[in-house]
């Protein structure tokens, strides 16, 4: 069986799943070192690329509550969805704030509230730890993810992102 | 940015009628609300109709009531029943080819881009949900 069809009879297990719980009932949980397989098939879905050895120094960078938070979303032990963000301070006078990087949500278990779980759980790590302001940067084009941040009440902030080709 | 005045009553209309989808609004509801001409609203509510974005009743209890999916129509939606502010083709405009008017037409083009992108970004009911987020910067009353 090829890594699609892998992929394929998973999804359908997760999905078989999440519908016969209707799907209310997910956990958000810390990051573990056996879900990154799953970040980086999910990821891939999302994005066409398979970045293995940049989940996994993200792992090590920001899990188990390095320098950062890193949680995923799962429903009846299946894996679904994660998020991940760090703390940054002082860039161009900006004060401590919370950078959300990284969101991955199942395709098949979008619009049931797992995005919004896994946001609201992440800015309430933030909160503990004093921080009041969460920030983000995504692609104009990206309208699935500018859509689904602002719906969480996100909106542009004070400060823009530039850049230049270093070659000019 | 600045919105023709149709488009605001448009905005202003589908807003108020998808925050109130149990009742129909009467075009007079909506222009006292707004403090608006109701004589221009009905000529909006009318493109709204026949846009599929607004429904209709005649008669005692009628008025108009949103119809629209609000997860899925955005702010550019309905702007763009009343003005076209989709990037065009790129196209030489007068002095595109000297390097001044060239970079500021690219300029230009960087704004219209932020603005799309942030139109197209946010659903009506994003825009129901979220709005209280707003209330801090609500403008002073000069009065």
């Amino acid at each position: 069986m090829n890594y699609h069809n892998l992929k394929i009879e998973k999804l359908q297990k997760t999905v078989e799943s999440m519908s016969a719980k209707a799907i209310n009932n997910f956990l958000i949980r810390d990051a573990v070192t056996n879900d990154i397989s799953e970040i980086v098939k999910l990821d891939a879905q999302n994005t066409g690329l398979e970045k293995n050895e940049y989940w996994k120094a993200a792992f090590d960078r920001f899990g188990n509550g390095n320098g950062g938070f890193f949680l995923v979303a799962e429903s009846d032990q299946h894996f679904c969805g994660y998020i991940l963000g760090e703390i940054r301070a002082w860039e161009f006078g900006s004060p401590p704030c919370g950078w959300v990087f990284a969101i991955g949500v199942h395709n098949d278990a979008r619009e049931m509230g797992i995005g919004s779980k896994l946001f609201k759980s992440i800015c309430q790590h933030f909160q503990q730890v004093g921080i009041e302001k969460v920030r983000t940067m995504l692609a104009r084009s990206d309208h699935l993810n500018m859509s689904f941040f602002r719906s969480q009440g996100m909106r542009g902030g004070p400060f823009i992102q530039l850049e230049i080709n270093v070659s000019e | 940015m600045k919105l023709n005045k149709a488009t605001r009553f448009a905005l202003f209309s589908v807003l108020e009628l998808a925050n109130n989808p149990e009742h129909h609004l009467s075009a007079t509801d909506i222009a006292n609300k707004f403090d608006i001409s109701s004589h221009h609203l009905l000529k909006v509510l009318h493109s709204l109709v026949r846009a599929r974005l607004v429904g209709s009743v005649r008669g005692a209890g009628g008025g108009y009531r949103f119809i629209g999916n609000p997860k899925r129509i955005t702010l550019l939606d309905i702007v763009e029943i009343f003005e076209d502010i989709r990037l065009p083709p790129v196209e030489a405009e007068a002095a595109d080819d000297t390097e001044i008017g060239n970079a500021l037409s690219q300029i230009m083009h960087e704004i219209d881009e932020i603005t799309i992108a942030t139109l197209n970004s946010i659903s009506v009911e994003t825009f129901l949900k979220t709005m209280h987020f707003y209330q801090d910067d609500l403008p002073k009353s000069t009065n």
